[in-house]
């Protein structure tokens, strides 16, 4: 295999190791004995897009078809995109290292919103028109996926089409029609109707948006009757015979996931309502446990990693945990294999299994506390109790832990100086607790508590989307007001507070919740030369304000209003599965501070129900 | 029981670094079910340690690790089981026992030779005007290059580490072929004692040609690692017996 790059510049860029591919278990097949060739991309560097499962999910599955060849592709890091531009070199895929136009599609899987500028990197050092409406039949597809996409208005101008959900359903179709495509005269725009036509596929250029005068959206139509007017999100039912990479590529560089990924749930019954994750992959669906014993034995021999961890948004509630990680430490003492832990509700099973994984000198215990107040937990619908809380780091510390990390979010809806105050004060409480579980002649060292806070933003598909953010400098205010607060603590020595930076908080706000009239201002943000805005050393907020004023975009009208309980929003056309009637009674319970049981407890008819599977339908089997 | 792995890294694979190789080699031994020793403690790791570090950008059809195991079956069978999990450019080329008093690869390596031919991308060939140049090379007296370290930079002497430079013709397997090539053979002290880079000497020779040094006009391919005295030099791989 001949590379893309020259030897003159992989020697002179940082880790040329992340675009010469040939890693242990990469697929190698002829592209000239296919009939489909796909390229996938993670928008941003090789060593975060290699640790992402989602991908090695969807390159096994396409990779299993005879007639397809998936490749994949990830953003190159700044110096070489410099280099790039300088020597006019096409961006090129790892496997065969040929240029990404020379592909039938380009799938790209959209994380998070700050990876927007990424995007338009990679198709535009890929010499694929940026805008998807200027692109002929001889350039690839362009399609996202991934979370994101439940509101992908703001980049709907870049993309031919989004899959919306889970890629294990609908990908079949859609390449077959692939095939029929090249192979006959159809055009891109019958193809894309055609598409439209596939479960879960959203081709955004066949809706047409209307406009009130205040800005909000009148409506969201197809442009043809045969179009549908919502697009189902995607979910695996059959989630025990769903397929998984058992051999998955394993890099040279170290990875930040550098071990073994085992997926063990997908969705989560808890329901905070802050959380869009728990919210767009309902129902909750649990793998068999036995077939994960059999999946983690396989992957540790296929890969040779050390270590392996459990991938879930609350591992806690998978119901055979106990069996299953007893299985992984017994693999500890045979095999050496190492078990990183997932954060796990603090008990005295979690307590004894971390005990048998972890040096307790060295780890700290997690709590996922959000708020600082019984009042504001219960207003996010965030289940855990401060006598949890208490009660957990009391228990670790007779187990001989000395170091706890609470994390919060500041700004939530309804959210008073008093809530604040309260994060401080738990910190306070739980080192309290420390001093009177442990005698002082078993003290060794002093107790930790590192509170740390992110901004709220509130997302779509989520009770909070009608919420109104606060404005950066108040975060600002707040975080230095809780900082103090800290400061007036009797064992302030013992306590430490961080928080994230506000204007990207603000910038998230803005895009979680934009509509098509963003796309401009993404556009012009990338050519004032922003990519890597996920990474602090590369943003620039001000290139975001500028591009915003240049195209009279108010960032206040995606952030700050509070929106009418009847506003059509720009995602209302994507389904879901979870009711926006389910969600607007969220949204008036939280502000009366009610809580809602999870999943098991009792079913709220959020409207995950129709998949027909997961938690729905546990009681029933 | 202490085995010596001569393992050769070719083609693409000369863009990935030390570390990741010693990487690669700890996941590619779980893969192949050796049955590795590891340190005690809370975290574990395989007892292998690696002889000369390789430089990025270089291949080697002569690069070593020791490793500590717990048992063992015959060479054939480790290496077989090993070459199975292999990527494309990495392969284990010979194993053998090493006695339990011997040194680790890292202390004893003393020299390493290497062959050094044009890259194919390069735009002006000046190969034969350096070979022109070696004879001339080998009647100086001294041969100053720059030596860079954490704390200076200093003139030093390289010419009595040059053991043996000639023009030389060997076949390189790339890319799934094979091709002969015509170029430079060099054998340099190398180790932690002293150390010569190739790329110092071939500076040296385009100096006397009077043509400009561009590193990325030339492929340096490490043939074998070598220790003991200049007199008596051996492979690395002879410090053990075969089993």
């Amino acid at each position: 295999m001949s590379l893309a790059l020259k030897e003159r510049i992989l020697m002179n860029i940082e880790k040329p190791a992340r675009y010469i591919g040939n890693e242990v278990n990469m697929v190698k097949k002829n592209p000239c004995d296919v009939d489909v060739r796909i390229a996938m991309c993670f928008p941003d560097v090789y060593e975060i897009g290699m640790s992402y499962l989602g991908i090695q999910i969807i390159y096994d599955m396409f990779n299993r078809r005879e007639d397809t060849y998936c490749e994949r592709v990830y953003s190159p890091w700044p110096d070489l995109d410099k280099v790039m531009r300088e020597e006019d070199i096409p961006l090129f895929s790892l496997e065969t290292q040929s240029p990404i136009s020379d592909f039938d599609m380009l799938g790209i899987t959209i994380q998070y919103e700050m990876c927007y500028t990424n995007i338009l990197q990679v198709i535009d050092l890929s010499k694929i028109p940026v805008f998807a409406r200027d692109r002929k039949k001889s350039d690839p597809l362009v399609i996202g996926g991934g979370p994101c996409t439940v509101n992908p208005e703001p980049i709907a101008d870049f993309f031919d089409m989004f899959y919306i959900g889970e890629a294990e359903t609908s990908y079949d179709e859609l390449i077959d029609l692939i095939k029929v495509y090249k192979k006959s005269d159809m055009t891109r725009a019958e193809f894309l109707r055609k598409a439209s036509h596939i479960s879960g596929i959203y081709v955004p250029s066949l809706y047409d948006v209307v406009y009130n005068d205040d800005m909000t959206i009148k409506s969201v139509l197809p442009l043809y009757d045969d179009v549908p007017a919502k697009v189902k999100r995607q979910v695996v039912t059959d989630f025990k015979h769903v397929t998984y990479p058992m051999k998955p590529v394993v890099p040279y560089l170290q990875a930040t996931q550098d071990r073994v990924c085992l997926e063990i749930m997908r969705g989560c019954i808890r329901g905070c309502r802050f959380c869009q994750a728990g919210m767009i992959y309902r129902p909750t669906r649990q793998k068999d446990v036995g077939m994960l014993k059999e999946y983690a034995r396989q992957m540790l021999d296929g890969t040779g990693y050390e270590e392996i961890s459990l991938s879930s948004l609350s591992s806690s509630d998978y119901m055979y945990l106990d069996e299953l990680l007893n299985y992984l430490i017994s693999l500890k003492e045979t095999d050496h294999v190492n078990v990183s832990l997932p954060s796990l509700r603090i008990d005295a099973f979690s307590l004894d299994v971390m005990s048998k994984v972890q040096d307790i000198k060295k780890s700290s215990l997690t709590f996922a506390a959000e708020a600082g107040s019984q009042r504001l937990r219960d207003v996010i619908n965030k289940g855990i109790t401060e006598e949890d809380i208490l009660n957990g780091s009391r228990q670790a510390f007779m187990g001989g832990w000395d170091k706890v990390k609470l994390y919060f979010m500041m700004g939530l809806p309804t959210e008073q100086d008093g809530d604040l105050l309260g994060i401080a004060e738990l910190a306070e409480k739980i080192s309290e607790e420390y001093f009177d579980a442990v005698p002082k002649e078993k003290r060794n060292g002093r107790v930790m508590v590192n509170a740390s806070s992110s901004f709220f933003v509130p997302k779509p598909f989520t009770p909070f989307q009608w919420a109104p953010m606060i404005s950066g400098e108040e975060y600002t205010r707040r975080a230095y007001f809780v900082k103090d607060s800290f400061m007036a603590q009797k064992n302030k020595k013992s306590l430490k507070f961080t928080y994230h930076d506000a204007g990207i908080s603000v910038l998230e706000g803005v895009l979680a919740r934009g509509d098509r009239r963003l796309c401009k201002s993404i556009y012009d943000t990338y050519k004032k030369g922003a990519i890597f805005d996920a990474w602090t050393e590369f943003f620039d907020m001000d290139r975001y304000i500028d591009s915003f004023k240049e195209n009279n975009i108010d960032m206040d009208f995606y952030t700050a209003r509070t929106r009418n309980d009847d506003e059509i929003f720009p995602w209302d056309h994507i389904d879901a599965g979870v009711s926006k009637a389910f969600l607007l009674k969220e949204w008036k319970r939280a502000k009366e501070g009610t809580v809602t049981p999870n999943c098991r407890m009792k079913c709220q008819g959020c409207g995950s129900a129709v998949y027909g599977g997961g938690v729905c339908f546990e009681a029933e089997n | 029981m202490k085995l010596r792995i001569k393992y050769e890294k070719t083609g693409v694979l000369r863009f990935i670094g030390h570390l990741d190789v010693m990487r690669y080699f700890q996941k590619a031994i779980r893969r192949a079910k050796l049955d590795v020793a590891y340190s005690k403690g809370f975290s574990p790791h395989q007892i292998i340690s690696f002889a000369a570090p390789m430089p990025l950008g270089m291949t080697s059809s002569g690069e070593y690790f020791d490793g500590e195991f717990v048992s063992v079956t015959t060479a054939e069978d480790m290496k077989n089981r090993l070459n199975d999990t292999m990527a494309d450019g990495i392969k284990v080329l010979d194993i053998t026992m090493l006695p339990e008093n011997a040194k680790n690869s890292m202390s004893v390596v003393s020299a390493s030779d290497y062959f050094i031919y044009t890259n194919e991308e390069c735009e002006n060939d000046y190969m034969e005007r350096l070979i022109s140049k070696i004879d001339e090379l080998k009647c100086l007296e001294h041969v100053e290059v720059l030596k860079k370290t954490k704390t200076k930079e200093e003139m030093s002497d390289i010419k009595p580490y040059i053991y043996e430079i000639k023009k030389f013709n060997y076949t390189i397997a790339e890319n799934g072929v094979n091709e002969s090539k015509s170029g430079i053979y060099m054998l340099l002290a190398s180790g932690s004692r002293m150390n010569v880079k190739p790329e110092s000497v071939l500076g040296a020779l385009a100096g006397l040609s009077g043509v400009e040094y561009n590193p990325y006009d030339y492929r340096v391919h490490r043939l074998e690692t070598y220790m003991g005295e200049r007199d008596c030099l051996e492979p690395l791989l002879r410090a053990g017996a075969i089993f």
